[in-house]
């Protein structure tokens, strides 16, 4: 932990007045600036800024065997790369936790959701299908990675379309995209974190607030009112009362954060 | 509207755990250590420690360390796992150190570190809980100092209808609303410890879920409880 006990202590200090360091209130979420095509190698790609912490996130389409529980399915992977450039707490050498977290919460709000519609992503069942690669890099970690991970794969995804597929040759001609988007659904998984700092209950937090979080909750779910996916996190318990108002202002912070992206999402 | 009578594909009542199973003691060698299954799914626990934390740069001088291990054996499932960690391992080890380590008193253990040991010998779903649930035992069996034991069950969406421990049968429910999976551990006091969820559902129902948890989990505690009576000569 990076963060001195000293500054944990006025961080709960100011919570309890509803106060936060950076004048937001705790529910408040930093200003989210959104671009696409970021990468123009990339099948769909895009850059996501939530105050001064940025991810850019890329789709790479490719040609592969199903998986053997889905032969008539696409073939989904999500990972994320904490990179050492984003931030002096992180290191070259294989995935840690944190990284192989972040991979696996966004994997399931996408795949929980049925986002992308994978069924449509085969190409000959048992044999062929498309595998969609969602990868995640961190550019600037000050905080809330996992919130701004999320909203970069779905735009990203949105954004993406199937490179050209020569049929005879099996092979894909990469650069030469279709006109043809990935298959995804109407209703979009947006990630809302939340967490509890001694009596104060956070969205959106800072990296000195995510070092003294006592309970994280993760909520993956649509404006439209369906939960696909939670994770609790860090070694507090809560209560179920407490449970109940972080389900409240996750849904609230939902519908906010997506009408903030909505315009990227046509 | 009448509701049409849902049926389990074991013909289970909806919260009707599968037979539980518990035992402390089942690793001589370890400091404490406990067997809990659900049904076909069999989970054994190993504690070492509290003892010296190797690698010392890992030290903390303010608490100890809960180092929690889950790993399935090669053999637990259909098609075999290939031995050694994984990414889905490693998550469910980091979310098991979160699930436990509310109840144990770890403060008095600067420097120190607890390894706790979870293989899967059987698996049919549920995994995690009952690797929580034989561990919790474990840390009791051991002497941890604990303020209470973490009880954990998974809890199911099927369709539109709730269900407690699901099997794997369940866990791949596709018709209606397919299968949602929601996996919680408790204090006896009904405080949560850890939650996870795959699925589909509302604000509403998830409520009704933790509510469920919460009556479901207690079964489970009276299975832990009287195992690790049972294990002490008065």
């Amino acid at each position: 932990m990076e963060t001195t006990k000293i500054t944990g202590k006025r961080i709960k200090e100011y919570l309890e007045k509803g106060k936060r360091f950076d004048g937001r209130k705790p529910e408040e979420f930093r200003e989210i600036s959104v671009e696409t095509d970021v990468s123009n190698k990339a099948e769909g790609s895009a850059r996501v800024k939530i105050g001064k912490t940025e991810v850019i996130v890329g789709v790479k389409l490719n040609v592969t065997e199903p998986y053997p529980d889905s032969p008539d399915k696409g073939n989904l992977m999500v990972t994320s790369e904490l990179l050492p450039l984003s931030s002096g707490r992180f290191e070259y050498g294989p995935p840690r936790f944190p990284a192989i977290e972040l991979g696996r919460l966004i994997d399931r709000a996408i795949r929980e959701s049925k986002f992308i519609q994978l069924e449509k992503l085969c190409i000959k069942e048992g044999e062929k299908v498309w595998g969609v690669f969602i990868d995640i890099y961190s550019i600037n970690d000050e905080g809330n990675l996992i919130d701004a991970a999320a909203l970069g794969a779905v735009i990203a995804l949105k954004t993406a379309r199937l490179p050209k597929y020569d049929e005879k040759n099996e092979k894909i001609v990469y650069g030469e995209l279709t006109d043809k988007k990935v298959p995804v659904s109407e209703e979009i998984p947006v990630v809302i974190t939340t967490h509890k700092i001694g009596k104060g209950i956070i969205v959106d937090p800072t990296i000195e607030e995510e070092d003294v979080s006592e309970a994280r909750i993760t909520i993956g779910g649509s404006v439209e009112g369906s939960l696909f996916s939670i994770q609790k996190g860090n070694s507090k318990e809560i209560t179920a009362e407490e449970m109940n108002k972080i389900l409240d202002i996750s849904e609230k912070t939902r519908k906010k954060v997506f009408s903030s992206i909505e315009k990227y999402l046509k | 509207m009448a509701k049409k009578e849902f049926k389990r594909p074991d013909g289970r009542k909806p919260d009707e755990l599968r037979p539980m199973q518990a035992k402390v003691g089942v690793v001589p060698n370890a400091d404490g250590s406990a067997l809990f299954s659900f049904g076909d799914t069999i989970a054994i626990a190993a504690v070492y420690g509290p003892k010296k934390m190797h690698p010392q740069h890992q030290q903390d001088p303010e608490k100890g360390t809960l180092r929690c291990n889950y790993s399935m054996l090669s053999f637990s499932v259909d098609d075999r796992i290939r031995p050694g960690p994984n990414r889905r391992s490693t998550e469910i080890s980091k979310i098991t150190e979160w699930a436990l380590e509310p109840s144990l008193l770890i403060k008095r253990y600067p420097n120190m570190v607890i390894d706790v040991h979870i293989n899967i010998i059987q698996a049919n779903a549920s995994t995690r809980c009952a690797g929580i649930n034989a561990a919790a035992m474990a840390l009791a069996h051991a002497g941890i100092p604990m303020k209470n034991i973490v009880s954990s069950v998974s809890i199911g969406k099927l369709d539109k209808s709730l269900v407690v421990d699901l099997d794997k049968d369940e866990e791949d429910w596709e018709e209606g609303e397919g299968s949602t999976d929601i996996p919680i551990t408790m204090t006896p006091n009904g405080e949560i410890t850890h939650i996870q969820l795959d699925g589909r559902i509302t604000k509403e129902q998830l409520k009704e879920v933790i509510e469920l948890a919460r009556k479901s989990t207690k079964k489970v505690y009276e299975v832990q409880k009287k195992a690790l009576k049972e294990s002490v000569k008065l």
